[in-house]
C-alpha cells in the first residue's frame, strides 16, 4: 500500500500545488533555520580534538588574590593561565608523555625578496606543541626539545604566511628576518582549523591559529610579551622584563599530555608538592586549587560557547515551531477541504488506520521535499555568512567562516529534523481527517 | 442476511434529541431488490448508513452475514463493509482525479487483491456495465449516466453480497435513470442483494417488495409482483 499512497500523495500535491508549495516552503525556512544555526552552533560547542580527550590536560594553579577569585564570574575556578615561573617549575617534571608552554606574541616578518614587511600573529612555543596538538605539517617538521631552551633561531609557518612569503614553495632551509632577528623555516603547517582555538582561549575564541611559531626560549630572549591577555594581582613593582618573569602575573598556557591515571595523579601529586612549597614561602593563599583539565571541561569552563549562541538556536526552534504550526493549520485546511474523497474512500472499505496512514505519507513525502529545498536554502544561507565572515577576516582561512561549513552532520540533522518535526506536525491532520464522519461527507459531495 | 431488530438512531445537540431511526426492525434475505421510500427526514439515508456500516445506532441489534456487527472495531466494520457492502451514491461520488479504471480500483485496493486479480475485476465489472473503452477516461470526461454505471462498477467490482444504492437515479434524466435501473436489475438477477432508497414510487415499483419510513419508522412494507428472481430466490420477511 505503501506506493500507492505515495501515488495518492503525488495527486493530492498536484491537486493543491499553491497550498502544497506554500506548506513545502513553510517547512524549508523552518528547517533552513534551525540547521544553519545547528550548524554553527556544533562547530562552536565541539571539542576540536576529543581523541585526546583522556589525554590532554590543560595545567592551572590558583596563585590569585586570597581576598577574592580570579573570575566574579566563576568563583570555583582558578585563572586560566600561568605564572612564568610556575609554567616553568611545572615544566621541569619528567611526568608528561609531552609538555607544552606557550603564548600568543606579534612580529615583523621580513627579508624575504621583495616581499613587503608585514606583521605577523606568533606564537612562542615549546617543540611539543605540534605533535601534542597533532598539526599536520606540509613541508619538514616541527624544531626539538633542543632548540627550545637555549632557543635556536628555527621558525614554523603556517600555509597562508609561506603561501604569501614564497608563493606556496617548500621554503624549508630558507631564512627571514623575524622582529629583525635572523631564523630559518623548518617547517611548514599544512590546513589546520582548530575549532574553537582551544589551547589559548585568551583572544577570540574562534581566531585562526597563528602565522609562525617560535622556540619557547625566544620569549625571553627578546622580551616578547604576551599580547593577548597578562593579568596581574599583586602590588608588585615590575621594571624590567626580568621582573616581569619573576612576578604573579599570569600570562602563559600550559598543557600536558598524561597517558593514564597513574600519571595523572602522579602529576597532581607534583604539583601539589610544588603548591605547597611555594605557600611555605608565602604565595599561594588562597586554597588549593590546582587543576589538570581536559578539553571538554576546558571548553566548557571557559565559556566558549556563551549564552547568545544557546539563545539562538532556541529561537531558531521557536521560528520551526511558528512555520510547523502554520503547516499544521494547512494541512488541516487541505486535508479537511479533501473530507469528501476520504468519505468515498471511508465507504469503500478505508479504515480510520488506513485514512491516518495514507495521510501521513502525504506528509511524510511533504517533509522530504521540505528537508530537500531546506537543504538548499541552509547550504545558501551558510554560504553566505561563510563569505560575511570571510570578508571580516580579510579571507584569512581558518576563524570564524570556518564554523559555516555544513558537514554530513548538518544533513543528517537537516534530514532527521524534517521528518520528526513534519510528521509530528502532521499527526494530529492526518488522525484528525481519519476521524471525520464519512456519511456527512457522502451526501455534501 | 441482513436483520435489524428495534435499531434507534438519534442525533443528539444540546437542546433536543431527534430520532432518526426508531425502533426500527427490518430483515432482508438473500438476493433481494428492496426499495425504501419515504418522505424527506424520514430516515431513509439514516437507515443506508448504519445498514452500510457508516454510522453507528444508538439501541437494538444488527446482524449482517449472520454477524453481529454492534462493538465491532473501525478495522473490522470497514473490512466488512470493503468485502461485503457496495455503495451507490446520488451524486456518484468518483474521485475527479483518478481516471475511471483507478476508482474501480480503490475498493479493491483495501482489500489487497494483487494487481493481477485487481485487474481481471475491474475488467470484467466495466464490461458488465459497457464502459470498457473509457477506462482511461478522466470522470469529468464522462456523462452523469455513464459517471453512474462507473460507481456502479466500483461497487460491484469486489463482488459484494449487498448493494446499498442512495437515490442513484436522483441526479439522471429519464432515459439515463432507465438504464441504471436496468443496471440494478441485472445486478440483483446475478443474486447480488440490492438495497435501494428512492423517493420516486415508480422506481420502487421495480424491487420485490417496498418499505416505507415515516419518522425512523416503517409504516409500510408492500410487496410486488415478482419478477423474474434468481435461483434460490429470497422472500419477504420485514417485520415493523
Amino acid at each position: 500500500m505503501l506506493g500507492y499512497y505515495m501515488r495518492l500523495a503525488l495527486k493530492s500535491f498536484s491537486r493543491n500545488p499553491g497550498i502544497t508549495a506554500l506548506m513545502v516552503l513553510a517547512i524549508a525556512l523552518g528547517i533552513a533555520v534551525c540547521v544553519m544555526t545547528l550548524t554553527v552552533y556544533h562547530a562552536m560547542s565541539g571539542n576540536p580534538i576529543w581523541w585526546k580527550n583522556d589525554r590532554l590536560y590543560a595545567v592551572t594553579m590558583d596563585n590569585w588574590d586570597p581576598k577574592q577569585p580570579y573570575s566574579k564570574l566563576s568563583p570555583t575556578l582558578p585563572p586560566p593561565e600561568m605564572t612564568y615561573k610556575d609554567a616553568r617549575a611545572l615544566y621541569r617534571s619528567d611526568i608528561p608523555e609531552r609538555k607544552v608552554v606557550t603564548y600568543a606574541t606579534d612580529g615583523v616578518i621580513s627579508g624575504v625578496g621583495a616581499v613587503p614587511s608585514a606583521h605577523v600573529r606568533s606564537r612562542v612555543t615549546t617543540a611539543d606543541f605540534f605533535a601534542m596538538f597533532e598539526v599536520p605539517f606540509l613541508y619538514g617538521n616541527a624544531w626539538n626539545r633542543n632548540a627550545d631552551d637555549p632557543a635556536q633561531p628555527v621558525i614554523v609557518l603556517s600555509r597562508q604566511e609561506n603561501d604569501k612569503l614564497f608563493g606556496g614553495a617548500n621554503s624549508v632551509g630558507r631564512t627571514l628576518r623575524w622582529n629583525d632577528h635572523e631564523f630559518r623555516v623548518v617547517g611548514v603547517i599544512a590546513d589546520w582549523f582548530p575549532r574553537p582555538r582551544f589551547y589559548d582561549l585568551n583572544g577570540g575564541n574562534f581566531d585562526p591559529a597563528e602565522d609562525a611559531f617560535l622556540p619557547y626560549g625566544w620569549g625571553a630572549a627578546l622580551e616578547l610579551l604576551n599580547n593577548e591577555e597578562t593579568d596581574c594581582w599583586a602590588p608588585e613593582k615590575i621594571d624590567t622584563f626580568k621582573d616581569f618573569m619573576a612576578s604573579d602575573c599570569i600570562w602563559q598556557q600550559m598543557w600536558v599530555e598524561l597517558p593514564d591515571r597513574s600519571s595523572r595523579e602522579r602529576m597532581q601529586a607534583y604539583m601539589d608538592g610544588y603548591w605547597a612549597e611555594q605557600r611555605k614561602g608565602g604565595r599561594f593563599q588562597r586554597p588549593r586549587d590546582n587543576r589538570l583539565t581536559n578539553v571538554a571541561n576546558w571548553l566548557r569552563d571557559n565559556r566558549v560557547v556563551d549564552t547568545d549562541n544557546r539563545v539562538l538556536v532556541g529561537l531558531a526552534f521557536a521560528f520551526l515551531a511558528v512555520c510547523l504550526i502554520n503547516t499544521v493549520g494547512l494541512l488541516l485546511a487541505k486535508f479537511l477541504n479533501g473530507a469528501s474523497i476520504t468519505g468515498v474512500r471511508r465507504a469503500l472499505g478505508a479504515s480510520r488506520r488506513q485514512v491516518f496512514m495514507q495521510h501521513l505519507i502525504e506528509v511524510g513525502a511533504l517533509s522530504v521535499l521540505g528537508a530537500v529545498l531546506g537543504l538548499a536554502l541552509a547550504t545558501l544561507g551558510l554560504a553566505a555568512v561563510h563569505h560575511l565572515y570571510a570578508a571580516a577576516h580579510l579571507n584569512r582561512p581558518g576563524g570564524y567562516q570556518e564554523l559555516t561549513h555544513f558537514d554530513s552532520v548538518g544533513v543528517l540533522w537537516a534530514v532527521i529534523l524534517a521528518l520528526v518535526a513534519t510528521l509530528a506536525a502532521g499527526l494530529y491532520p492526518a488522525w484528525r481527517v481519519g476521524r471525520l464522519p464519512p456519511a456527512i461527507y457522502l451526501k455534501s459531495q | 442476511m441482513l436483520k435489524m431488530q428495534d435499531v434507534s438512531k438519534i442525533y443528539r445537540t444540546d437542546l433536543i434529541e431527534t430520532y432518526a431511526l426508531r425502533k426500527f426492525s427490518l430483515e432482508v434475505d438473500a438476493g433481494e431488490f428492496v426499495a425504501v421510500t419515504g418522505p424527506s427526514g424520514s430516515g431513509k439515508t439514516t437507515f443506508l448508513n448504519v445498514a452500510g456500516l457508516l454510522e453507528t445506532f444508538d439501541s437494538g441489534s444488527y446482524e449482517l452475514d449472520g454477524a453481529n456487527v454492534r462493538g465491532l472495531s473501525d478495522d473490522a466494520r470497514s473490512r466488512l463493509r470493503n468485502e461485503r457492502i457496495g455503495f451507490i451514491f446520488q451524486s456518484f461520488n468518483l474521485i475527479p482525479d483518478l481516471n475511471v479504471q483507478d476508482n474501480v480500483d480503490v475498493p479493491l485496493r483495501y482489500r489487497r487483491f494483487n494487481a493481477g486479480e485487481r485487474g481481471e475485476r475491474i475488467d470484467s465489472a466495466l464490461a458488465l456495465v459497457g464502459l470498457s473503452s473509457r477506462a482511461r477516461h478522466m470522470p469529468s470526461q464522462l456523462s452523469g449516466g455513464q459517471q453512474q454505471r462507473v460507481a456502479i462498477a466500483r461497487a460491484i467490482a469486489g463482488d459484494p453480497a449487498f448493494l446499498l444504492a442512495d437515490e442513484p437515479t436522483g441526479n439522471l434524466d429519464s432515459l439515463m435513470a432507465r438504464q441504471v435501473m436496468d443496471l440494478l436489475e441485472q445486478i440483483n438477477e446475478m443474486g447480488t442483494t440490492i438495497l435501494l432508497v428512492t423517493h420516486d414510487p415508480e422506481l420502487a415499483r421495480r424491487a420485490q417488495r417496498n418499505v416505507h419510513l415515516i419518522d425512523g419508522q416503517i409504516s409500510d412494507f408492500r410487496a410486488y409482483e415478482p419478477r423474474s428472481l434468481p435461483a434460490g430466490g429470497a422472500g419477504a420477511g420485514a417485520m415493523a
